[in-house]
């Protein structure tokens, strides 16, 4: 067990130290920073408008000119000149527009605005919305419907909140949050599971084409030197997330107070997100990180073990990632809009698709008995993993020059001591 | 020391090792010889419990070979390899510990071994920046760090040139008198009187000659004996104890002569025979080389067994 725990050292100590491991780092959250800040510059970039803007109002029909009404940051005039002076006046003016309503809008559907800059989009919002109230009261009143019925029609609005009945209580569940925070989920376990797989792998060639593993192996049990290897990895991956999380919540606050604005619309965002159980969640994907990376490294490491190059990886490769792909793929496009279906669960209790299927379902809140068993699962498929891997991984290691094809694993399996 | 008992081993397709035993005894130089293919590294990887046998047993001093056996083996692969981008150092360190030595300890004994080789300046070097000489020497170190009490060489002087080979040849020599007991594989002969106490031959997954070198050589003696005589030259007329099988005529008074004894004579009888006759400068018994006895039971065996 002391070696194990020799090797796990190793393992980790080697990939940790290295310059990679670091950069990855810092370079994470600054990147997840860099794009929640761009989200709030957007969002309030797009807010309002700076300053007043004026929109010169040339109207040939004579329908809308004097039904605009100003907004804080636009404000309508009328003029009688025709589009070419009026066009011409203001050419330098960036807080003037101008719009033009020919004559004949009606056949060229041409309604425009002319500005020194091209016109904000709140601008053309602000006005499409003003005739389309305009043309549907002119409508109105041709056909003698009340106006006053058009303003009561005009105050009425639902909104429709999808709220969960759970034993607790009614809650609000907002659909957008939980769908975002479960695709993420998906894609974050996917990724780390191919990842850190991987470097199991790579480690395990490295092990063999070095020509080291014999001596280590005089020295300790291959499975011994497997587990710490997997082992040592999978701490990697544990720290590099927790400097993750922890490097994003201290940026994000330093970002929320260089931001300082209550009414941003990131505090909407957060606000929903704050429905959902970040700690639960957080707990799980730790849970199914591990068991997956688990499950996953021990197939690396025997596809390593039976290779002598990263080239020949290829065959064994495709069938150890179908399953996670395949629920990738169905998580990020089906699986989010039903989450309680049949496939969904189970999908989300077999071990080799349960990491990324379980993940997209937990933030809707899965029965609990699904989520034990599920958890029970996935602790026997790596288990079970493990142990195949190891059989196959012993013989793997020492096996030179010989072109490994799967029946060749089946025998190495078989093998005895 | 080692007692290796009925091992077989059976791969898929071929038979790598068929009953084979060998005792080495404590203190010895032991060399496993064979043709390549011959089950060396087979066996050597059994002892080292990095493969099981399909059955025999392997005693290590008495005991049923064991995982705390291998605390007591040092063992240097054939193929050498160690992480190439691991300080070297450390590396050695590493290795030491999973042999069950201390951190401290491993750091002591690799200092002394350092300076003893001259590669004090090594220590933080990775191993992909030293030559393929260098990393050898630094593998032969992590093989002997823990002061095993077997150490168990694969082909251990292929690939160092001959300086260090002379240079890692002293140092087995060196911790042989210490008191570890050396089982090394080779094809280099020469290698083999100059430095082994007793030898298996293996072949073609058998164990086809064992024993003491020396008993080995004497009991593959022909009676042949090299002469040389000074003066006038012989004339054999075949009443000679000894038939001729060469003769040198030099071409000052110095003759050469190997001779094969004729039956129930021995070499008093060729002096007696010779020094009436001439001056005889020297009389040697021709004992064969283990060379020559290695290359005369394969062919034997070979055709033997097809």
């Amino acid at each position: 067990m002391n070696k194990v725990l020799l090797i796990i050292q190793r393992e980790y100590l080697t990939r940790v130290r290295k310059k990679s491991f670091i950069i990855m780092i810092f370079v994470v959250p600054l990147l997840i920073l860099a794009m929640g800040g761009a989200i709030v510059w957007i969002a309030k970039s797009s807010e309002q408008l700076a300053g007043l803007h004026v929109i010169n109002v040339v109207d040939d029909t004579k329908l809308y000119a004097n039904k605009f009404h100003d907004t804080p940051n636009i404000k309508f005039t009328v003029t009688n000149e025709d589009i070419k002076t009026a066009k011409a006046k203001f050419k330098d003016d960036e807080t003037v527009s101008t719009l033009y309503i020919p004559g004949n809008y009606h056949k060229s559907g041409a309604i425009q605005v002319f500005s020194k800059k091209k016109a904000a989009i709140q601008i053309t919002d602000e006005i499409q919305k003003q005739l389309n109230e305009i043309t549907a009261a002119n409508i109105m009143e041709k056909n003698h419907i009340d106006t006053a019925v058009l303003h009561t029609l005009k105050k009425v609005d639902f909104s429709v909140t999808a709220v969960e009945i759970t034993k607790a209580g009614d809650k609000d569940a907002n659909l957008g949050a939980n769908i975002g925070v479960s695709i993420a989920c998906a894609i974050f376990i996917y990724l780390s599971l191919l990842i850190y797989g991987g470097q199991v792998m790579r480690g395990v060639i490295e092990e063999k084409t070095n020509r080291i593993i014999e001596v280590v192996i005089s020295s300790v049990k291959p499975f011994q030197l497997m587990l710490g290897k997997i082992i040592g990895v999978g701490l990697v991956g544990l720290t590099q997330f927790s400097a993750w999380i922890i490097l994003s919540l201290i940026s994000s606050k330093i970002a929320g107070h260089a931001f300082n604005s209550p009414v941003s619309p990131m505090a909407g965002i957060i606000a929903t997100l704050s429905t959902i159980p970040f700690g639960y969640i957080l707990g799980c994907f730790i849970f199914y990180f591990l068991s997956g990376y688990m499950l996953y490294a021990a197939l690396f490491a025997a596809v390593g073990s039976a290779v002598d190059s990263e080239t020949e990886t290829q065959q064994f490769m495709f069938p150890i990632t179908m399953p996670l792909l395949f629920t990738y793929i169905l998580s990020v496009s089906v699986l989010f809009r039903a989450p309680d279906s049949p496939l969904a669960v189970w999908l989300s209790i077999i071990p080799f698709t349960a990491p990324v299927a379980m993940m997209v379902r937990l933030p809707f809140d899965p029965a609990p008995w699904q989520v034990a068993v599920s958890m029970c699962m996935m602790v026997v498929g790596f288990l079970f993993t493990t142990y195949v891997a190891a059989r196959i991984y012993r013989v793997g290691v020492l096996m030179y020059g010989k072109k490994a094809s799967y029946k060749e694993l089946i025998k190495w399996f078989f093998y005895k001591e | 020391m080692l007692s290796i008992r009925n091992i077989v081993k059976q791969y898929a397709g071929h038979r790598a090792l068929s009953n084979v035993s060998l005792e080495v005894e404590s203190g010895q130089i032991f060399g496993l010889l064979g043709p390549n293919g011959a089950g060396k590294t087979s066996l050597i990887r059994i002892v080292n419990q990095i493969t099981a046998p399909d059955s025999g047993e392997i005693y290590f001093n008495g005991e049923k070979l064991n995982q705390s056996h291998i605390e007591r083996i040092g063992y240097l692969p054939e193929e050498r390899g160690l992480y190439k981008k691991m300080e070297i150092g450390e590396q050695m360190i590493y290795l030491a510990r999973l042999k069950g030595l201390s951190r401290a300890e491993a750091q002591k004994r690799l200092k002394f071994w350092f300076e003893k080789l001259g590669m004090e300046t090594w220590w933080k070097k990775k191993i992909e920046e030293l030559s393929k000489g260098m990393q050898q020497k630094a593998q032969f170190v992590a093989t002997v760090l823990h002061e095993p009490d077997l150490i168990i060489l694969d082909e251990p002087f292929s690939g160092f040139d001959p300086v260090n080979a002379e240079l890692i040849k002293d140092e087995i020599l060196e911790l042989n008198k210490k008191g570890a007991t050396i089982l090394f594989s080779t094809h280099r002969m020469e290698s083999v009187e100059e430095l082994c106490d007793a030898i298996a031959l293996i072949h073609k997954s058998h164990k086809i000659l064992d024993g003491k070198v020396k008993h080995i050589r004497n009991s593959y003696r022909n009676e042949t004996y090299l002469i040389e005589y000074a003066g006038e030259r012989i004339a054999f007329n075949g009443s000679q104890p000894f038939e001729i099988m060469s003769e040198v005529i030099a071409d000052d008074d110095s003759h050469n002569i190997k001779i094969k004894l004729k039956e129930g004579h021995n070499s008093n009888d060729v002096l007696q025979y010779l020094i009436p006759k001439a001056r005889v400068n020297m009389l040697q018994e021709v004992i064969p080389s283990m060379h020559e006895i290695f290359i005369e039971k394969v062919n034997l065996n070979s055709t033997g067994h097809e």
